[in-house]
């Protein structure tokens, strides 16, 4: 088993495995394919049980030859069953994909690995990215720990929780006066002049491949079963459009058996380009500025929306986008009921749950899967103002007139 | 209007090697024209039935084509129109 080529997902043309994401005949993006011939699923399964505690158990679904060394290995996250969650949603079995326990407290963790193994492997010394925020405290971690010089690219604007926990690591932290956007079509230019790995531009294709263990560990989580919905948010559609592909690859190759689950995709209403042309019936998302506090999701021009549309069709799901209250009533809902306090782009994810639940679009008999993404502590001012502190005298008398009137039990 | 085609690295396989091209033209759609008279071969690599394929995007002097008029985007002296692929990021 074995990574065979780099494949043009348009017109299939093949590349060698180098550092490279546009197909030069028709400028589609670029997919690492495989060599699966010799695959035994029992022997397969057994050898992930006893691989290691993280992403690397799945190591021969990954584009290396061999197991690369990887000092902050991420993965292996909490699948965990939200049964008051569930109840407060009307839903039936719902579960939920805690990624923010990663060592940067974010899916971001995942795909970094795989990247900063092949750029070792190809022999950059210097990394880099285009970031919302969340892949920006990656790279710069997965860097510092592996020794090489980064160079982190993001909207000036973000959360200040994200810059700080960016900029702590030692990378070079370049603010951009511009949306996301703006940010990553910089990036596209300087890729062309740089001897730099850009993790999301010319790594891309071994990048996203790293959030196939996002479905791999569903799968085990669930004992060698599959959901028969998941829903998640959508910012490029690179994490949507790459669990479908490790669950496609293991029900191919006999690892687990069933059909592609529903996939629902989840974005906020101030920048909703695939929902909206999931709604509108278009093949192709029209760009937009974003306007949202859910800004790990803010990217109005997403490279895989055009995939993201199709998954969401032929799978019978949905792309759909909520308010930013909504957002925060998710952030809410979510601690309330699970103890899991995610940032933003999680609020949108139980937003868009509920949603769902709400139109009746989920079945009583249905098992779920949410994917929370990241941690809440990046995104503070979503929740501020969204409870009340009481604020006593530190004796018994001021807290009995301040609780006792609003105490249940 | 004169103004400068910027060909990404992945194309100046069919452009002889050429990174910046200049040409005139009114239009975006114009300006690559005039490119396509010179290197032929460029025409089907991004575009399709007329149109631009849907992972190139065009950007009149920073300015992403699609949030102004498309390929009938007007030009000023010295814009630079760039060629990107629209396939990196998130």
């Amino acid at each position: 088993m074995a990574p065979e080529a780099l494949v043009c997902k348009e017109c299939e043309s093949r590349y060698p495995l180098e550092a490279s994401y546009v197909c030069e005949r028709c400028f589609g993006p670029l997919e690492v394919s495989y060599d699966f011939l010799d695959l035994d699923p029992g022997e397969a399964r057994r050898k992930i049980q006893a691989g290691s505690r993280g992403i690397w158990r799945y190591a021969d679904f990954l584009p290396f030859a061999e197991r690369p060394r990887d000092p902050l290995e991420p993965g292996l996250t909490p699948l965990v069953r939200a049964e008051r969650l569930a109840e407060r949603l009307g839903i039936g079995e719902l579960w939920v994909k805690n990624d923010a326990a990663n060592p940067t407290h974010s899916f971001k963790d995942r795909v970094v690995a795989i990247a900063l193994a092949k750029a070792r492997e190809l022999g950059f010394q210097t990394v880099a990215c285009a970031s919302t925020g969340n892949l920006a405290n990656a790279v710069a971690a997965h860097a510092a720990a592996a020794g090489l010089s980064s160079y982190v690219f993001v909207p000036v604007d973000l959360e200040e929780q994200k810059l700080l926990a960016t900029g702590v690591y030692g990378t070079r932290l370049v603010g951009v006066h511009g949306t996301y956007d703006d940010v990553n079509r910089l990036c596209t230019q300087l890729c062309e002049t740089r001897p730099w790995a850009f993790v999301n531009v010319n790594l891309r294709p071994y990048y996203s491949e790293g959030s196939k263990t996002l479905a791999y560990e569903t799968v085990e989580q669930l004992g060698w079963s599959l959901p028969d919905r998941v829903v998640c948010p959508i910012a490029s559609g690179s994490l949507f459009t790459k669990i479908a592909k490790g669950l496609d690859q293991w029900i191919d190759l006999g690892l687990v058996e069933g059909e592609l689950p529903a996939f629902n995709g989840a974005q906020a209403a101030g920048c909703n380009p695939v929902a909206t042309a999931f709604a509108e019936g278009w093949d192709v998302c029209k760009p937009q500025r974003p306007e949202t506090i859910a800004k790990s999701l803010a990217i109005g021009d997403p490279a895989d929306g055009v995939y993201a549309l199709d998954l969401a069709r032929r799978t019978g799901g949905a792309i759909d986008s909520v308010s930013d209250d909504e957002i925060r009533d998710g952030i809410r809902v979510l601690a309330e009921t699970t103890g899991i306090f995610t940032e933003t782009a999680g609020g949108v994810t139980i937003a868009v749950l509920a949603k769902l639940a709400e139109r009746g679009d989920i079945d009583p008999s249905e098992r779920v899967v949410g994917y929370i993404t990241g941690e809440g502590l990046k995104t503070l001012d979503a929740t501020r103002e969204s409870f009340r502190m009481f604020e006593i005298e530190p004796t018994l008398e001021a807290f009995e007139a301040e609780l006792e009137p609003v105490a249940t039990r | 209007m004169t103004v400068t085609v910027k060909i990404p690295s992945q194309l100046r396989g069919v452009t002889e090697g050429e990174g910046e091209i200049e040409v005139d033209g009114e239009t975006v759609g114009d300006a690559l024209d005039a490119v396509f008279e010179q290197h032929a071969e460029l025409r089907e690599r991004i575009t399709e039935d007329g149109g631009l394929r849907r992972f190139v995007n065009v950007y009149v002097s920073g300015e992403d084509i699609r949030f102004q008029d498309g390929l009938e985007t007007e030009l000023s002296d010295g814009d630079e129109v760039t060629i990107l692929p629209a396939v990196a990021g998130g």
